[in-house]
């Protein structure tokens, strides 16, 4: 019993021990990126990998205000891309940047319906109808801010049954079919896939989400954070993120 | 306490790690008070939004634990006196949210209780939609904070025996009588602890809360969902609002011990 014990734990540590001893000979660059970038910055990352021999990008996704408080605590990071500016704005305002901060990519707010649209939602005036569940973000987090804006803008009062705290809450959200209908970016809507259906959104035109990408002082491998971030704003980088649906910074 | 460690002779190196765990767990409450904006903990606490989260939290909380004795007690009752086949395996899986993530409980009830879980259709038809609604978080508190009762209920049965309801028994009163006159009077400390434990757990859930219920002011929004929000955009609000549970927590727990304490 014992004896099975012990040769158990030999084969479950083993692996992980062989794994820390590669890692030891390779350069590590630590990326953090908004959480709505994973499957992009997932592809940059491997050709990144692939163009750089002996490194290894290793991602960080979260809410674009949780990947700056962890920063600013003095997390390990080499690159900040965030979803919008204001976020950005706090890592420049504590001089965190190794240089300015440059605009990558563009994503405008979509509505999102389950499948089959149930509650036969059109446009953005029909989500304020009292029999519609629906779900947006909270307005502390950048799409519910956006969300905020384009109310504002069109004057249409939205009642949601809940304010969640990412896109991802909203999706999944819409995605069980508990909401009727959701905001989220157009992104979203093309990575959930034959889960949910998009709805044209005009109004959110005027409203849109801005990502800057920025090399981080502290980084101690200045010239590989660098090429990264030249990468996503180079021709591969730039078709990547096309090809998930946004739009090319202005 | 320290007179039985006394005169059982506990080894003095054990002092060490035992006070490092207790540290360990410690410090970082004292970091939470340390964080703490005193001038402005007031008006933090009692703004619009804290005070609706708290008013719900304390409400669903007490309606969890109603529940969490009604359907409990009889569920701790069959496990402590009965032995049936499979009992173990049932008992381990009434326990399962103990251990279970309680995002992975929030799914659970989702795919049991949303508009197209296992029993969401029927409830549509009556009429009645559970999700986004408070009825949604006295259900994800109840799911997680029933084992708390269960648990040491059933401990408390066990420790008592069934001396005197065998006693009662032969005395002839029916069995509803022996349930109402001795097995409850005898484990009231046990019920009321497991009760005070149930209710703080179901205070601090937050996992199922927002998977199931989501998270809107006023509706859905307890007080733990309430720190999530905040604690990006309002640091200082989600401090105080965190000390607010952890003083909660501790008189919670202060009672559970007191209970405990008089079964003994």
């Amino acid at each position: 019993m014992r004896r099975t014990a012990l040769l158990a734990a030999a084969i479950l540590l083993a692996p992980a021990l062989t794994a820390c001893g590669a890692d030891d000979e390779d350069t590590t660059l630590h990326v953090y990126a908004a959480a709505s970038l994973t499957s992009t910055f997932e592809q940059v990352a491997a050709v990144f990998e692939e163009e750089h021999d002996g490194v290894d990008v290793e991602l960080s996704f979260a809410g674009s205000s949780d990947l700056v408080s962890s920063i600013r605590e003095g997390a390990d990071a080499d690159v900040l891309a965030s979803a919008d500016l204001a976020t950005m704005d706090e890592i420049t305002a504590d001089g965190l940047e190794a240089g300015d901060p440059v605009d990558f990519a563009t994503n405008t707010l979509q509505i999102v319906v389950p499948p089959g649209n149930p509650a036969g939602i059109t446009g953005f005036a029909d989500l304020a109808g009292t029999d519609v569940k629906l779900v947006i973000c909270a307005p502390e987090v950048p799409c519910g801010a956006a969300t905020r804006k384009i109310s504002e803008n069109t004057g249409v009062t939205l009642s949601p049954v809940s304010q969640e705290q990412s896109v991802a809450d909203v999706l999944g959200k819409v995605t069980s079919g508990e909401a009727d209908a959701g905001l989220v970016y157009v992104t979203d809507v093309i990575a959930a896939g034959d889960e949910v259906e998009g709805i044209e959104l005009p109004e959110a035109a005027d409203v849109v989400n801005t990502y800057p990408i920025v090399a981080l002082a502290d980084s101690g491998q200045d010239d590989l954070a660098q090429e990264f971030v030249d990468l996503v704003l180079g021709a591969s980088g730039q078709e990547i993120l096309a090809g998930a649906g946004f739009a090319p910074a202005p | 306490m320290t007179t039985r460690a006394r005169t059982t002779g506990l080894p003095g190196w054990i002092f060490v790690p035992a006070t490092l765990g207790a540290v360990f767990v410690l410090l970082p409450l004292v970091a939470i008070i340390a964080r703490v904006d005193w001038a402005n903990f007031v008006p933090l606490i009692t703004s619009e939004s804290s005070r609706a989260a708290l008013w719900l939290s304390l409400r669903t909380s007490t309606v969890s634990t109603v529940l969490c004795v009604l359907l409990g007690v009889p569920m701790a009752v069959v496990l402590a006196r009965t032995e049936f086949r499979g009992q173990g395996v049932l008992r381990s899986l009434v326990l399962l949210p103990l251990v279970l993530p309680p995002v992975v409980g929030g799914l659970a009830l989702l795919y049991t209780f949303g508009r197209r879980g296992l029993l969401g259709e029927t409830f549509s038809a009556w009429g009645i939609e559970i999700a986004f609604s408070a009825a949604a978080v006295v259900m994800a508190q109840t799911f997680v904070s029933m084992p708390f009762l269960v648990v040491s209920l059933e401990g408390a049965l066990r420790t008592a025996g069934e001396r005197y309801e065998v006693v009662a028994a032969t005395l002839g009163a029916g069995p509803t009588t022996v349930f109402r006159r001795v097995t409850l009077p005898l484990v009231l400390p046990g019920l009321l602890s497991g009760a005070v434990l149930a209710f703080a757990r179901a205070l601090g859930e937050f996992g199922a809360t927002v998977t199931f219920a989501g998270s809107l002011q006023g509706t859905t929004q307890t007080l733990p969902s309430l720190i999530y929000q905040q604690r990006v955009t309002d640091p200082d609000a989600a401090v105080a609002l965190a000390l607010v549970l952890v003083v909660v927590a501790v008189v919670v727990i202060g009672f559970a011990r007191q209970g405990r304490g008089s079964t003994r």
